[in-house]
């Protein structure tokens, strides 16, 4: 039974791709869909390509000229690997998170803005607006109402990261993009962001790549498991933990590899 | 005795150690001797200077050898005009230096560029001034101080400050060869710490959706700002003190002018043309005040400079 | 109208060109500069200028003695600077720890690094040629001397801090006192860096005109005599190409293309040579 035939909602289909590194073929004829609204994890040891994958979403890769991506991913039918997709559009939809937090220097509120201005002519009102919306959907609000006006690299390191994820969901975007957003961080703070996470779903459709496996168990709805560039498997994430349909990923599951 | 035999030799190895430790203490501390003894025989060489015209010296725009009268203000204008209008054409144009080294290069091209950028730092100031004199200031002179003359010069307020003769020679001449020298210097400093901003910073922009320009502008420079203007700054120290290049096309006139395209005289230049041809005591001492001065405000700058960029190493340490 | 996104796409387009405008204008100065030496120097560089004195005006001559010179007051200059630089920027690295001397040493030598070497000139002046009442080769060579100091400092001292700390911990489990560790480990592993360093010390001098003025000066005829004025490239180039003769202007520019291809080549050497070894290590 393939995944597409599980979900009937997809927002992202991904259809045969292939990414190399110059040379070397990191990611093999991957086909996979990507649920709305959900939850989907991508899992696997280190080098098995989950950030690569993750990363054509957004095609971060093209700031680097040895990278490049064949095959399709479909958003909502349009092609995003079309060499005709405008880029800016295109990160307009899709919002990433990265693994360290990475506040811009400058104020809360203009980190928050920042996004923002660069699509929307926003008057001072609504960008206030705006960015208390996008802190109140990321829960920092209440902790940084009263100091927008200082510098984002000022904040611990679950409030920098919860202020990232508030910047990337202030465009309003479709789909979130997280590469490893609590490696950084203490469990507490990875507890909030997960409860964060749950709520966000609401509104966006989240992909997460973690190597941390219970994580994805806690926090995922679909997870995919990789291992050195293919897709060994994807379902929904209890099936995958409980009663994986491949013996690799049972290996790496149960914790006798990887 | 094995045992003694070792304890006289591990003494003698501590002498050693002591004798090598304070070697190296000693010359360490010839580097502050020299500082103040630089300080202290400039200090010594302008005082006949200093009681004759006190501050007055850096007021008066007189500078006569027969009748012993002198005064700072104009060389020191000179200094500083020239240095300004250095760093004005140098720091849009390392910036965008920077920025082509960084961003826009293919990788490939980044060494040779880079190699070339610090070969430009390093053609010796007299071959800029030969340079300067012989080459640029004809062409300056023929096609480009008419144009100034005539579409600048006419313009109400800047005006007066762009007209004159084209003689090639003069303040506007020395800023610019100053501006060429100092270019790669800025462009260096901006390009390395440049190099160093967290590629994620950078993502995190991009995956926003930002242009190239944006995240060059908005992030990248609010950065590393501290890094930069540290590098300004040495800019600064060095065109302040720049002699030879300037010596040859600044013209050497003690005069004050409005307009950029006159000759005139900076402190560097007028050491250069007249210290080893001054007679009398009060011209000779002039001269070494001059030099104390021009010392002064090398040494302001480049302490600016060096706090900011300690600066910049603290804060890298706390927002890492 | 421009909505937002062209108008952002059109600035992207218009700063980035600017920014290849700006390479491509820093470039130019460069091959512009480096063909006017070789098109005005070229046709004067001959055996001649290695053979030949100084001429008066209006006769031929070539630039033997002011090549010595130069090369005899640089040699002694870093002869004197490089032993006490290497020791103070091993002082700066190894000892520097604690206490006040090694960051305000390190402060005052970046000044030093960066001040007008006319200042530097004018200070031997006061101390040495004034006294001696006469213009000296030894007072060019100290003057450079004090301007090679810094640099050799500078480049020691970041050359011993790359060596790491186990190359020295080794030695020291080995029983070796400090010194050794020092002189025998540390800074034979800098050893490549620190050689560069000396390099572009040398490079630097070569091209320093000022503080030869208000010491060595100049002298028209050969002379090997370290307690006269020597002749040296600068401050005859200096003279020559201020000049009205036509000879003197031809040999300005030969010897404006032999510095510029010395400290050239030293830059490159040294960046050569360091890379190399840094890659082997």
């Amino acid at each position: 039974m393939s995944a597409e035939q599980i979900i009937s909602a997809p927002k992202l289909i991904v259809r045969d791709l292939n990414f190399y590194y110059g040379a070397d073929r990191a990611l093999k004829d991957i086909n996979l869909v990507i649920p709305e609204k959900m939850v989907t994890a991508f899992i696997g040891p280190s080098g098995c390509g989950k950030s690569t994958l993750l990363r054509t979403f957004n095609r971060m890769y093209q700031l680097y000229p040895k990278q490049r991506a064949t095959g399709e991913i479909l958003l909502d039918g349009e092609n995003l690997l079309d060499k005709r997709q405008d880029l800016n559009h295109l990160r307009s939809k899709i919002g990433m998170v990265f693994q360290k937090p990475t506040p811009f220097p400058m104020s809360i509120h203009d980190n928050i803005a920042f996004g923002v201005k660069l699509y929307e002519n926003l008057s001072k009102h609504d960008m206030e607006e705006r960015v208390e919306w996008a802190l109140k959907k990321a829960a920092l609000w209440n902790e940084v109402k009263d100091k927008l006006k200082q510098s984002g690299t000022g904040l611990s390191g679950g409030q920098q990261q919860r202020l990232c994820i508030a910047r990337a969901i202030a465009v309003k975007p479709q789909v979130l993009l997280l590469d490893e957003p609590t490696s950084a961080l203490d469990p507490i703070s990875t507890a909030h962001i997960e409860k964060l996470i749950d709520e966000l779903k609401q509104d966006f459709t989240i992909v997460i790549v973690t190597h941390n496996m219970q994580q994805a168990a806690r926090v995922s709805d679909f997870t995919a498991y990789m291992y050195l560039g293919d897709l060994i498997e994807f379902g929904d994430t209890s099936t995958v933990f409980t009663n994986p349909k491949r013996k690799e990923t049972e290996d790496y599951i149960t914790g006798r590899f990887g | 005795m094995p045992t003694l035999l070792r304890e006289a030799s591990l003494k003698r190895q501590a002498v050693l150690d002591l004798l090598f430790r304070n070697l190296t203490r000693v010359a360490a501390f010839t580097v502050l001797a020299l500082l103040a003894a630089i300080i202290g025989s400039l200090i010594v060489g302008s005082m006949p200077a200093i009681h004759a015209f006190g501050f007055g010296f850096i007021t008066s725009s007189e500078w006569n050898p027969v009748t012993d009268k002198y005064g700072a203000f104009i060389p020191i204008v000179g200094t500083l005009v020239t240095s300004g209008i250095a760093l004005i054409i140098a720091i849009p144009v390392s910036f965008g230096i920077a920025i082509f080294l960084t961003e826009l290069s293919p990788k490939w091209l980044r060494r040779p560029l880079g190699i070339a950028v610090e070969l430009l730092a390093g053609i010796p100031s007299i071959i800029y001034g030969m340079w300067g004199l012989f080459i640029f200031a004809p062409l300056f002179a023929d096609h480009v101080e008419p144009w100034i003359n005539d579409h600048i010069g006419t313009m109400p307020f800047i005006g007066p400050f762009f007209s004159g003769p084209p003689m090639g020679i003069g303040i506007l001449t020395a800023g610019i060869i100053l501006a060429i020298m100092v270019i790669p210097f800025i462009a260096s400093v901006m390009r390395d710490v440049f190099d160093v901003v967290p590629t994620m910073l950078k993502e995190s922009a991009y995956g926003l959706g930002a242009t190239t320009w944006e995240v060059m502008w908005n992030v990248v420079l609010p950065y590393t700002k501290i890094g930069v203007v540290g590098g300004i700054m040495l800019g600064l120290g060095r065109a302040l003190g720049e002699t030879m290049a300037v010596t040859f096309v600044i013209g050497n006139a003690h005069e004050l002018s409005k307009s950029l395209l006159m000759p005139g005289n900076s402190i560097s230049s007028a050491l250069a043309n007249e210290f080893t041809e001054a007679v009398g005591e009060l011209y000779t001492s002039s001269l070494i005040e001059l030099g104390l001065i021009l010392f002064f405000i090398t040494f302001v700058v480049l302490s600016l400079a060096r706090y900011m960029l300690y600066r910049l190493a603290k804060g890298e340490g706390r927002s890492a | 109208m421009f909505d937002l996104y062209t108008r952002r796409r059109f600035v992207n387009f218009l700063t980035l060109s600017i920014s290849v405008f700006t390479m491509a204008f820093g470039l130019f100065w460069l091959v512009w500069i480096l063909w006017t030496l070789l098109e005005n120097g070229l046709p004067n560089l001959g055996a001649h200028i290695f053979t030949q004195t100084t001429p008066p005006p209006g006769s031929s001559g070539g630039l033997a003695n002011a090549i010595f010179g130069s090369v005899m007051m640089t040699v002694v200059g870093v002869m004197i600077g490089t032993p006490i630089g290497i020791l103070a920027g091993t002082y700066l690295a190894e000892f520097g720890q604690r206490g006040w001397l090694a960051p305000i040493t390190r402060f005052i030598n970046d000044v030093l690094l960066s001040a007008p070497s006319i200042v530097i000139g004018m200070f031997v002046y006061e101390i040495y040629v004034s006294k001696v009442q006469h213009f000296a080769g030894w007072g060019g060579a100290f003057a450079l001397a004090i301007i090679v100091i810094p640099v050799v400092i500078r480049t020691t001292e970041n050359m011993l801090r790359l060596v790491p700390n186990s190359l020295r911990e080794a030695a020291a489990a080995l029983g070796a006192p400090q010194w050794k560790v020092i002189t025998f480990v540390t800074l034979r592993g800098a050893r490549a860096g620190i050689l560069t360093g000396i390099l572009l010390a040398v490079a630097r001098v070569s091209g320093e005109t000022a503080p030869l003025l208000f010491t060595a000066l100049n002298n028209q005829f050969w002379s090997t005599n370290m307690n006269q004025p020597m002749a040296n490239l600068p401050v005859v180039i200096f003279q020559f190409a201020m000049s009205p003769y036509n000879d003197w202007q031809s040999l300005a520019w030969a010897g404006a293309l032999l510095i510029t291809l010395s400290v050239l080549t030293l830059n490159i050497v040294a960046r050569v040579m360091f890379r190399q070894k840094s890659n082997t290590q």
